[in-house]
């Protein structure tokens, strides 16, 4: 790792590895729960205030999305968030800076589309990454092959980038996106897009086991979780983590109050992981 | 196997100069390493070399006829050679690709298909060569796409295809792309994605690119046998890029041959309303899976493009093109809606050819900018503008 310039950070700073590695230590034996949050989504201000609910309601980390104008990984649900964020006049500074606003309560890893980070600069993004306190970083579309630039920058500023592997993922690759996992590594839990789903606890386990027989990371399951039941299902297989995403996106979108809608869904959520 | 070197051998470009990639989510990685293993078996596989060359032959018309338009030769003031794809069957080149990856994907196993379609002349070809080998077909279309072409819905469903109309963003072709490779993402162990244009993810934009580069296989040979010398410029309208990849790629190492690109200026490119990313430069961004000339803003967002044509009406291009402009072998510039909407009128009238509005850009082109002395150009009639007269007469109606 290079000696990232110290002027803008404390002297005592945890690198964005540490605080995620902290965050999954607190609940060994249990998931970390994660819930996914839409930056600007309805706008900046009620998403600030949503992502301050999931923390005060048992969230153990945030991931926060960017919206983007062609989300090829996300289902009806994010994109359409997505889009009403950009429209409401969601930019990249504007998510960062909700972003900084929730690191102070818990690790935020960025969920972000890899032209917003090409745009920047690879370097450029890992920076303000760090300087808003954001520990982590998830590209959707940045496969094993793709990443070395952005890893590169990444490790320079402490940021960890945190790779994703799905159902379809051959175990030569896996052992390969396994050992460059930093943070956690993201199971993809279906063979699709974002999205509520039924429960397929069966598939969790089989996927969970592939994915932990190649790397020394904590696993995030995540990817059409819903419900308390199927964040239940995921830690009993072995997740170290449970990201849901859809479901309280959704919650945002139909409640007057999305902030409190938020919050009771992942107490409930949190409730369901034994703690 | 025959003479290929041994790095060609190994697979297709996943690179063109910088552009390229295979910027997608992880779930679909494997599947572009089975394509890419059963394209460089299939592309030296006599079986499969001769079902497609029967097929294109007797099925689709190929050789396509090399014609010498007098009359537009008359008015540009030097001999303007048309490639009849407009002749082909269903009415553009589109159907070189998607038979070709049909058959491919047939051959895989793989006996559902999705693509999605601009003009609807892809969606078309698609449906067509899914008729033709049994295959399920699903096809992605903005819902403005589906107005503004709908002769081609109604074909499409004739030929057994499910046609699904995409409201999402500016609903034309970025979106129809976006959500067709969604569905891929859901369906990849039993669906092959037949992609419209020498754009998408490695091996895509090679893989087009050898299905179409037999347009210029066959212009160059015509024209050298029937006249013993090379045009001084070849032009073709750019979408995503495939008819004019497929009528460059022979001309490439003709260092004499100009090669330009003409891309949609909508409104014009000043208004932003354009789709002409090459033309326009600027950084290089992501766009369905490959880096490549795209329209975007400061932060990166793609931003919508503007034709008057469905099928230019992108906001990004293929990556090649993009190499290809930076060497400096190709050019690319850009044409006005009214100025392709005057070129389908005039080539009409002149040559009893209807063009496609998309193909208009390129004759424009070739008819009303200055010809830097070129004595010869050789035009790339992509397609039949059957499926533009309610569009073109809406806006007759409008003046
Ligand atoms: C007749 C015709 N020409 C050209 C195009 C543009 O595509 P490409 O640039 O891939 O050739 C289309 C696309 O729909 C078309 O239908």
């Amino acid at each position: 790792m290079g000696k990232p310039a110290r002027d803008r950070v404390p002297a005592v700073e945890q690198t964005g590895e540490d605080r995620i590695a902290a965050a999954f230590a607190l609940r060994s034996g249990s998931a970390a729960l994660m819930p996914y949050l839409m930056g600007g989504f309805p706008d900046i201000a009620t998403s600030r205030a949503i992502g301050e609910a999931y923390a005060a309601n048992g969230a153990d980390l945030i991931e926060l999305g960017v919206p983007y104008s062609d989300p090829l990984a996300d289902g009806p649900v994010i994109h359409a968030a997505g889009t009403a964020a950009l429209r409401a006049g969601a930019t990249l500074d504007g998510v960062l800076g909700v972003g900084e606003a929730l690191a102070g309560r818990v690790p935020v890893v960025l969920m972000c589309y890899v032209n917003l980070v090409l745009a920047r600069g690879a370097d450029a993004f890992a920076q303000t990454l760090r300087e808003a306190g954001i520990s982590g970083l998830i590209v959707p579309d940045l496969p094993l092959g793709e990443e070395p630039a952005i890893a590169d920058a990444c490790a320079a500023h402490g940021i960890a980038l945190v790779p994703l592997v799905a159902p379809t993922t051959t175990d030569e690759r896996l052992a390969l996106i396994g050992a460059r996992a930093r943070g956690f590594l993201y199971a993809v839990s279906v063979t699709g897009t974002t999205g509520e789903r039924g429960s397929r606890e069966q598939a969790f386990g089989e996927l969970l086991a592939r994915v932990k027989a190649q790397t020394t990371a904590p696993v995030a399951l995540g990817f059409g979780i819903a419900t308390a039941e199927h964040a239940a299902e995921a830690a009993g297989a072995g997740a170290d983590g449970v990201i849901v995403g859809s479901r309280l996106v959704r919650a945002a979108a139909e409640s007057d109050d999305p902030a409190a809608a938020a919050g009771e869904l992942v107490a409930k959520l949190a409730a369901g992981l034994i703690r | 196997m025959t003479g290929r070197g041994p790095l060609i051998e190994a697979g297709v470009e996943h690179r063109f100069g910088p552009y390229g990639g295979q910027y997608v989510p992880e779930t679909l990685m494997p599947a572009l390493d089975e394509l890419e293993t059963a394209w460089v078996a299939a592309r030296d596989d006599a079986g499969y070399k001769a079902q497609l060359g029967d097929l294109l032959r007797d099925y689709a018309g190929r050789p396509t006829p090399l014609y010498l338009a007098e009359r537009l030769s008359e008015l540009a003031g030097r001999e303007i050679w048309l490639k009849r794809e407009d002749l082909m069957h269903t009415g553009s080149h589109k159907l070189n690709n998607a038979l070709g990856q049909a058959l491919l994907a047939k051959g895989m196993g793989k006996h559902r298909i999705i693509a999605e379609t601009g003009a609807g002349q892809h969606g078309v070809a698609s449906a067509t060569a899914c008729a033709l080998l049994g295959l399920q077909c699903i096809v992605y279309m903005g819902a403005e796409d589906c107005r503004r072409q709908a002769p081609n819905v109604q074909r499409m469903q004739l030929l057994g295809a499910e046609v699904v109309s995409v409201e999402a963003g500016a609903r034309t072709l970025k979106e129809a792309v976006s959500e067709a490779i969604r569905d891929w993402v859901s369906s990849v162990a039993t669906t092959h994605y037949i992609i419209g244009s020498a754009v998408g993810p490695a091996p895509y934009p090679a893989l087009v690119r050898d299905l179409q580069r037999v347009i210029g296989d066959e212009a160059r040979a015509a024209l050298l046998e029937r006249t013993g010398r090379l045009p001084d410029r070849v032009i073709a309208c750019v979408g995503g890029g495939s008819n004019s990849i497929g009528i460059f790629t022979p001309f490439v190492v003709d260092a004499d041959v100009a090669l330009i690109g003409v891309e949609a200026a909508g409104e014009g490119l000043d208004s932003g309303r354009h789709g002409a990313p090459l033309t326009v430069g600027g950084r290089a961004g992501v766009l369905h899976g490959s880096l490549s000339a795209v329209m975007q803003d400061a932060d990166g967002q793609i931003t919508e493009a503007h034709s008057i044509s469905a099928g230019l009406d992108y906001p990004g291009s293929g990556p090649e093109h993009a190499h290809l402009r930076d060497s400096g072998r190709a050019r690319y510039v850009a044409v006005a809606d009214a100025d392709a909407l005057r070129a389908f009128r005039e080539v009409t009238r002149l040559e009893g050819i209807i063009p496609a509005l998309e193909t208009s850009h390129a004759l424009h082109y070739a008819l009303h900018v200055d010809g830097d002395g070129s004595q010869r150009d050789l035009v790339c009639l992509s397609g039949r503008g059957d499926k533009d007269l309610a569009e073109v007469i809406a806006q007759d109606d409008d003046a």
